[in-house]
């Protein structure tokens, strides 16, 4: 009885990713295909849940469907009479390509068929020194602590799409746009932004904290940060400059300046880079993981309104 | 045929899906939309592979996916600045008809 | 919960399916909604409308389930929540509609 409720939901699944994949990149109206794209994101975020991987689900909610969604949405009111975009433009013969791509699927699916079993249970591995890690999460051991090499560079490739925006902007100024004061200045907005706001800054720290010993840590925390950023954006809170502050750049570096600073400061007594004395792991992972939490927050943020800075707006 | 089988299959479907619409379609936001689809799948392919008949999830991948996933996004917030921007100084999304770079490049 | 059950073991079950499938069912009506309507404010309606109860639903399906937990709490937070944020978007994105749409009669 387990076993069919259990497939028939993995069946479902797996047919609805299909299903809105397939829609996204077939719709004739790109607005139809954008909403497709969100939904297929948290069909994913649902299977990341399935397959017992819950960190990679909340962040993929939060910021595979949410966010990305925001930008897509974004980008098709800029492109807002799609001129190339009406009837879907082939450029090659549909029929041979998608021949072409059934033998790619179907090459990669004979693999898949024939992969030999594991050889290395790196999750044995993990377990094995999961105590001196510093906390009780596997993967926020692996992100901070055993693969932490891997996550300093994202830390600093975050980054750079930042800067690549800024150049583009910089060269044809966007035009900065704010809504309208005469939209934001109602009471519900002002109701919701006093109540939202508080929350959404308890619950990141909260998922920040947890990430140590529950699903959760530095990217969820910052993802629901920058959403708490983008309402107070909405609300005419916060309005978007076209330079950055010193302190915007200073809390966006943070994350990237503190992780290297620790990175190469357990050197001092000998060990290798980033070999944190386990002792003080937790506390050493602890602050890293707050201070890339700001940065993500404010890179995300940027990333999505599309501003250079941000100056306080009215008042509160 | 077991639970983890049948989702590298979908992920090989979803990567084959993502691939035939950054091919067959010329305009820039539906590659962008294509690529997450197949983005999506290399990730599937990396948690399923992950729950390969261990008692616990590997969290290995699961730290790339969720690096992954950031970068994903981030990537997809510069290509549409760059389509807008496309957009803004040549009219039309389309990059073949945007005008050649100018011989001096001022700073 | 088992008080409510009145006899029956599976009637908690029960219960909590039908609310879900209800609330899906409430879901696709919304999602139908903002593919087919044609403006921006019939979408809203259908969109918001039906999204909440949909989610009341589901809510309410998963917290029977739970019986009386922290966990059937956390669920009519998580409700409350979603309910006071789509709306006051719901709004602000009417309002927003309004605003454009004098802005371009003034013009005319």
């Amino acid at each position: 009885m387990i076993d069919w409720s259990s497939w028939l939901f993995d069946g479902l699944l797996a047919v609805g990713l299909l299903l809105l994949a397939w829609l996204t990149v077939i719709s004739a109206d790109l607005f139809r295909a954008i909403l497709f794209f969100i939904a297929f994101g948290l069909f994913m975020a649902l299977c990341w849940a399935r397959l017992a991987a819950p960190d990679v689900a909340l962040a993929e909610a939060a910021i595979g469907a949410g966010i990305s969604g925001a930008l897509l949405l974004d980008a098709y009111r800029v492109l807002s009479a799609p001129t190339l975009a009406a009837a879907p433009a082939l450029s090659r013969l549909p029929g041979l390509l998608a021949l072409l791509l059934g033998g790619v699927t179907g090459a990669l699916s004979w693999v898949f068929w024939r992969l030999p079993p594991p050889v290395l249970a790196l999750d044995e591995l993990v377990q094995a020194r999961l105590a001196d890690s510093g906390v009780s999460n596997p993967v926020t051991a692996v992100l901070l602590n055993f693969r932490g090499y891997d996550t300093l560079l994202e830390a600093a490739v975050l980054l750079l799409p930042l800067v690549g925006v800024w150049i583009i902007n910089r060269q044809t100024p966007a035009p900065l746009e704010s809504i309208p004061v005469g939209v934001t200045d109602s009471p519900l907005v002002d109701t919701l932004v006093h109540l939202v706001t508080p929350l959404a800054v308890l619950s990141g720290a909260y998922l920040l904290w947890a990430g140590a010993h529950q699903p959760g840590g530095a990217f969820q925390a910052g993802s629901v940060l920058a959403g708490a950023g983008a309402l107070l954006l909405l609300s005419d809170r916060l309005r978007p400059t076209a330079t950055p502050q010193a302190l915007l750049i200073l809390g966006l570096i943070l994350g990237l300046v503190i992780f290297c600073g620790l990175a190469l400061g357990v050197m001092a007594d000998g060990s290798p880079l980033l070999r944190y004395p386990p002792a003080h792991a937790g506390l050493l992972i602890l602050v890293i993981e707050t201070a890339l939490t700001i940065s993500i927050a404010l890179t995300l943020l940027l990333l999505v309104s599309g501003a250079a800075g941000l100056r306080w707006g009215r008042r509160w | 045929m077991n639970p983890t089988l049948l989702f590298l299959l979908t992920a090989a479907g979803l990567f084959g899906i993502g691939l035939y619409g950054l091919l067959a379609y010329r305009h820039p936001l539906r590659q962008v939309l294509a690529a997450n689809v197949m983005a999506n799948g290399v990730f599937l392919v990396f948690i399923a592979l992950a729950r390969r008949g261990l008692a616990n999830p590997d969290p290995v991948p699961h730290a790339m996916v969720l690096t992954g996933i950031v970068i994903a996004v981030s990537t997809t917030a510069f290509a549409l600045a760059i389509i807008k921007q496309l957009h803004r100084t040549s009219g039309s999304p389309d990059p073949a008809s945007a005008p050649p770079p100018s011989a001096a490049v001022d700073s | 919960m088992t008080w409510l059950e009145f006899g029956f073991p599976w009637l908690t079950t029960a219960i909590a399916w039908t609310l879900i499938i209800l609330g899906a069912l409430f879901f696709m009506a919304g999602s139908v909604g903002l593919l087919r309507f044609p403006d921006v404010l019939t979408r809203l309606h259908a969109l918001t409308k039906a999204d909440n109860l949909g989610l009341g639903l589901i809510c309410l399906g998963l917290a029977w389930q739970a019986g009386f937990t922290p966990v059937a709490f956390k669920l009519l937070l998580i409700w409350l929540l979603a309910l006071l944020s789509s709306s006051v978007s719901c709004h602000l994105v009417a309002r927003y509609v309004l605003h454009a749409a004098a802005r371009e009669q003034r013009r005319d």
